[in-house]
């Protein structure tokens, strides 16, 4: 509880808090106030934003609600975001804490095979994957987690390796642990803190790849995203580039949302990381 | 007696540092029999925690051999050693450093007993207090977290989940050396009634040749990985016959010397 006050202490943490607040309220609401698909013909083609109080931000060159669209957008943007960077943070842990841990063989296994994901540009790995097994959501999210885990197992394994000599290492060994157990109970849960540190880092980067890959038309083709979206807009940009600005925006402050909050987690446990030193 | 309850013969080791290897054992042999306790000493550098963590099995020396309750204590590796680990149990000698930061009293004491499954589920937490009484704390200690103890009363609780596994021997590594000297006395007078009571053995390691000396049936003095002098307490603290348990005797002060 001490945490959330420092918190809502902290201005940008709780301006981020509001701008993420804000999108995820958007994201839940989208089927409730715009029920039905959004990509389906709502009015006329190319509606300026502003101008028909039916479709306050206008519509697209096939008269699809822009609003609706932003909102749905939300919901993906969000989702696909959030579950590929908890799935790459997921991965790089259980790697990094076996690496750490096992340390010999196993450990420069690993770490070759992180060593290859990290090589490959991020991007260019989830576009290869993505392009290869298909568009559709769960190949996205994994594609993403993909490109993203390695950077947290590298940071996991080198929170692992100084844990792995502390004496209540020891002390559990010599209690008859068995080392899964150790590694898992006693270490992983002590290596989170930094990797955690990282995990705004890999939301944030997870939204922007989603949406590129969106962009480039491989996203899931049935879904709106903010990245299809703009994609649309850019056929028709010089006429209405309200079409790519307000979906641009949307993913703008999602981003910003993410990196204020981060901001203000880690001005949050400033202090107390002071006190217990 | 002759059936020794742990017997080490000419365990070498050296570590290796940053390409130079650093002997830290060079044949050392050592007996403790069931009951006993065998002090330790020497000066800061000299092997005993490299000793200590030989013995133990939390590191392998290069050579030599252990033999532990009658058998190849070397020999055991995986299921067999964890189950086997419980009779040879070790206290550190920061009681911080020595737990997750995140248990809590009742979860460092349950560990041992599920993993050796040595009470029912339904009875570990009255087993847990009965432990916690045992080494001089309370029931409601129980429930704490382990950053919420002072000290002494950590030290304790590692105490108590080194008896949980019910072990014949316990290697205590300067168990007493982070501790201030009123309850490092009280821990030692706990340390002694335990082994009254259990039959415990201990290995005290410590370079304290005092704290030694108050809980020592025999002693054994190290110098740079190697075993210089051995044999009963009052022997080696009367009649020192090497430079090295001359130098640590000579380094207590002279009250200490002069107690009965
Ligand atoms: N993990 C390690 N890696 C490399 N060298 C080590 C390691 N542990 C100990 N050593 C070296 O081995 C030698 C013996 O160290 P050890 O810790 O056993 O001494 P000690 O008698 O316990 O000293 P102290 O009284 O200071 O605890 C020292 O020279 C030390 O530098
Ligand atoms: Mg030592």
């Amino acid at each position: 509880m001490r945490f959330a006050l420092r918190f809502t202490r902290s201005g940008p943490g709780l301006i981020g808090a509001v701008i993420l607040a804000l999108l995820a309220l958007a994201a839940l609401a989208a089927p409730l106030l715009f029920p039905g698909d959004p990509l389906k013909i709502a009015g006329p083609a190319l509606t300026a934003p502003f101008t028909d109080p039916a479709f306050p931000f206008g519509t697209d060159r096939l008269g699809r609600d822009v609003l609706a669209g932003v909102f749905h957008g939300a919901r993906a943007s969000l989702a696909v975001g959030l579950a590929a960077a908890f799935a790459a943070l997921a991965i790089g842990l259980v790697v990094g804490t076996l690496a750490g841990f096992a340390g010999g063989f196993i450990d420069e296994a690993l770490m070759r095979v992180a060593d290859a994901f990290q090589i490959v540009p991020g991007f260019l790995l989830a576009l290869a994957f993505v392009s290869t097994l298909g568009a559709s959501m769960p190949t996205v999210i994994l594609a993403i987690a993909l490109s993203a885990w390695a950077e947290p197992a590298r940071l996991a394994r080198a929170e692992v390796l100084s844990i792995r000599e502390r004496d209540y290492v020891a002390a559990a060994r010599i209690i008859g642990m068995h080392p899964l157990e150790i590694a898992f109970r006693e270490i992983l849960p002590n290596a989170l803190p930094p990797v955690l540190a990282f995990a705004a880092i890999t939301v944030a980067g997870a939204i922007l790849t989603e949406a590129a890959l969106s962009f480039l038309g491989l996203g899931d083709p049935n879904v709106v995203t903010w990245g299809a979206m703009i994609a649309e807009g850019r056929n028709v940009l010089r006429a209405a580039p309200f079409l790519s600005i307000i979906p641009g925006l949307a993913l703008v402050s999602a981003v910003l949302g993410v990196y204020l909050v981060s901001e203000g987690v880690s001005d949050a446990l400033r202090p107390r990381e002071g006190r217990a030193a | 007696m002759s059936a020794a309850l742990l017997e080490a013969t000419d365990l070498r080791k050296s570590w290796a540092a940053r390409g130079r290897s650093v002997v830290a054992l060079k044949e050392v042999n050592l007996t403790v029999a069931p009951g006993e306790t065998l002090g330790l000493v020497g000066r800061s550098g000299c092997g005993k925690s490299t000793l200590a963590r030989v013995l133990t099995r939390l590191t392998p020396p290069q050579s030599g051999a252990i033999r532990f309750r009658g058998e190849d204590w070397l020999a055991l590796s995986g299921a067999a050693l964890r189950t086997a680990r419980r009779h040879m149990q070790m206290v550190f000698q920061d009681p911080l450093g020595a737990f997750n930061p995140r248990a809590t009293v009742a979860g460092a004491l349950a560990d041992p007993l599920r993993i050796h499954d040595l009470v029912p589920p339904a009875r570990r937490a009255a087993r847990i207090d009965e432990l916690l009484e045992r080494v001089g704390l309370t029931a409601d200690y129980a429930r704490r977290s382990i950053l919420e103890l002072s000290g002494g009363q950590r030290q304790r609780v590692a105490i108590a989940r080194a008896l949980a596994c019910e072990p014949s021997l316990i290697v205590l590594d300067e168990a007493v050396s982070a501790l201030d000297v009123s309850v490092r006395a009280r821990i030692l007078d706990l340390l002694v009634d335990l082994q009254r009571e259990h039959g415990l053995a201990y290995i005290f390691v410590s370079h304290d040749l005092a704290a030694v000396k108050a809980v020592s049936h025999r002693i054994a003095v190290m110098e740079a990985g190697e075993i210089v002098e051995e044999g009963p307490t009052d022997a080696v603290v009367d009649h020192p016959q090497s430079p090295a348990a001359r130098a640590l005797i000579a380094a207590v002060p002279r009250l200490i010397r002069e107690k009965p």
